[in-house]
């Protein structure tokens, strides 16, 4: 009596043992989890289209339309990529039918035969010799085969990969021999477009607030190298300390550190002003404008000419006046108001001083 | 030996298999494919040695050509890169070309040498690369009479 076998032809990887998920009648190949790869998906084609809408209109009408071109052509590789990667082998070697694998372990049994009974039969390695160096292969428990070179066992597909890289849960698959060099291109070419859009994103926004931009950055960069020379503006467009024939500047600590920190966090010097300081002044009517005059018997009226403005005078006269009033007796001091350069514009202390000299004089 | 077998499939329907006798891969040159060349004590009273070394040197010999680093698997490389490896739709690989040449070569192979032993090769492609099988089948005197259990080979197709 002959068992009537019904048989049906099957697809090979129907019948694969492994926890991969096969697609269009097993022309892909992927892990069984697939959450992660479907956020890949959507991060890729979310920030792409929002690229697409919103920056490549003013982009391809302001610079260039080859840039959205391009940036096109590169998604389109990078998703070529992503989907290379996850859907192709990555590499899975075959577990071993039942003859090979009884095969194998009648030669571990012959190997182990020198095992005194009662100890642990040493782990199941095999040597080989590859360019004059051992390597150890590996048994695998699961696929019943010695592991070649470089491969693993994947525990989340279970499967051995040649060539094991790594089980990428971005792209939804183990990384292996036959798709590494997607996987390598897919992330380099997803790099470039990631630089590409950011690069446009920026200038973009350059090209609005340009100048702004240039001189505001520009002129920061420029001050910050001249406080870490402890430099002023003048200096540096004079070239005072610059040169080989110039004295040093004498005032660098020659530490960038030092110079940044006195300028920058160096004691809060007073003004010296004392703008709300309270004073009194003058303000009889005989007061008239005093006149830039270098003789003395010129007549007041004559140098009405000049405008009367009360309280402005320049720093040097000041000085001067206040040097002069502050240490020397009254006589000195009519005798140099001649002599001294008096400014167009009145001052206090020389109408104060040509108007007792004036009175002097009546 | 006096069995003929006029074609595998007669060799695989009415012969009983006794063994299967595995070639490991040989690593002394690195990662390439290759076979070891050493004479399984198996085949002693099977098949003369010079014709299963050749076999496996011819074998060996097609891998190397397959894998082989250079000018064409460069250009071959550098155009798929830039058309986004949509041109691997319409053209075949090198490594595609050479595994054809080797399954038509194990075919006659088995065709002239082995099947008449008694032996049968299989394609390494079909045992992940890792193992040359041969199947040892019962040294017959006869082919016809023998109402013997048709043990198919694993993978075999069913009819």
């Amino acid at each position: 009596m002959s068992a009537v076998m019904i048989t049906r032809k099957v697809r090979k990887w129907e019948k694969l043992p492994g926890k991969n998920t096969f697609c269009c009648d097993g022309r892909v190949m992927m892990a069984r989890q697939k959450g992660v790869f479907y956020l890949t998906m959507f991060l890729i084609i979310g920030t792409c289209s929002l690229f697409f809408a919103f920056e490549c209109p003013y982009l391809a009408v302001h610079l260039s339309p080859a840039i959205p071109v391009f940036a096109a052509l590169l998604f389109l590789f990078v998703m070529a990529m992503l989907l290379r990667t996850s859907f192709s082998d990555p590499g899975v070697l075959p577990r071993a039918l039942p003859e090979e694998a009884s095969f194998i372990e009648m030669e571990i049994e012959a190997a182990n035969v020198n095992v005194p009974a009662g100890q642990r039969p040493p782990p199941r390695i095999r040597n080989v010799q590859i360019n004059n160096q051992i390597v150890k292969l590996k048994y695998c428990y699961t696929c019943k085969i010695f592991r070649p070179p470089r491969a693993s066992h994947c525990s989340i597909c279970d499967n051995c990969v040649d060539r094991f890289d790594h089980h990428c849960p971005w792209v939804g698959n183990c990384v292996g021999k036959r798709n590494y060099r997607y996987f390598y291109l897919f992330t380099m070419s997803l790099s470039l477009l990631t630089i590409y859009i950011f690069t446009f994103d920026i200038v973009h926004v350059l090209l609005v607030c340009f100048f702004t931009l240039w001189s505001v950055v520009g002129l920061t960069g420029f001050h910050t190298y001249l406080i870490s020379l402890n430099q002023t503006t003048n200096e540096d467009i004079k070239g005072s300390w610059s040169g080989k024939n110039r004295v040093q500047n004498p005032y660098s600590h020659k530490n960038i550190i030092k110079n940044c920190c006195e300028v920058l966090c160096g004691p809060t010097y007073p003004s010296v002003l004392d703008r709300r300081g309270l004073m009194l002044e003058d303000i009889s009517p005989s007061v008239t404008p005093a006149a830039p005059s270098s003789s003395n018997p010129t007549p007041q009226t004559t140098k009405t000419t000049a405008p009367l403005i009360p309280n402005e005078h320049t720093p040097d006269d000041t000085h001067k006046s206040i040097a002069a009033s502050a240490e020397e007796s009254p006589s000195p001091r009519e005798e140099r108001s001649p002599v001294s350069k008096v400014p167009p514009l009145a001052s206090p202390e020389t109408d104060a001083e040509t108007s007792l000299a004036k009175d002097k004089a009546h | 030996m006096t069995t003929e077998f006029h074609n595998l499939q007669e060799l695989r329907h009415s012969a009983s298999l006794v063994t299967k006798v595995f070639i490991q891969r040989d690593y002394s040159e690195g990662i390439v494919c290759r076979f070891l060349t050493k004479f399984p004590s198996e085949l002693d009273n099977r098949i003369e040695r010079s014709l299963f070394d050749e076999t496996v040197k011819t074998l060996n010999s097609y891998y190397v050509e397959a894998e082989k680093i250079g000018g064409q698997s460069y250009l071959e490389g550098c155009l798929a890169c830039c058309t986004a490896y949509i041109v691997f739709l319409c053209m075949e690989t090198r490594y595609e070309k050479v595994l054809k040449k080797i399954s038509g070569y194990i075919q006659e192979q088995n065709e002239k040498v082995y099947a008449p032993r008694g032996l049968l090769l299989t394609d390494p492609i079909e045992r992940g690369m890792r193992v040359l099988e041969i199947s040892v089948f019962e040294d017959q005197g006869s082919v016809s009479s023998s109402p013997s259990s048709g043990m198919s080979l694993a993978g075999g197709s069913a009819r």
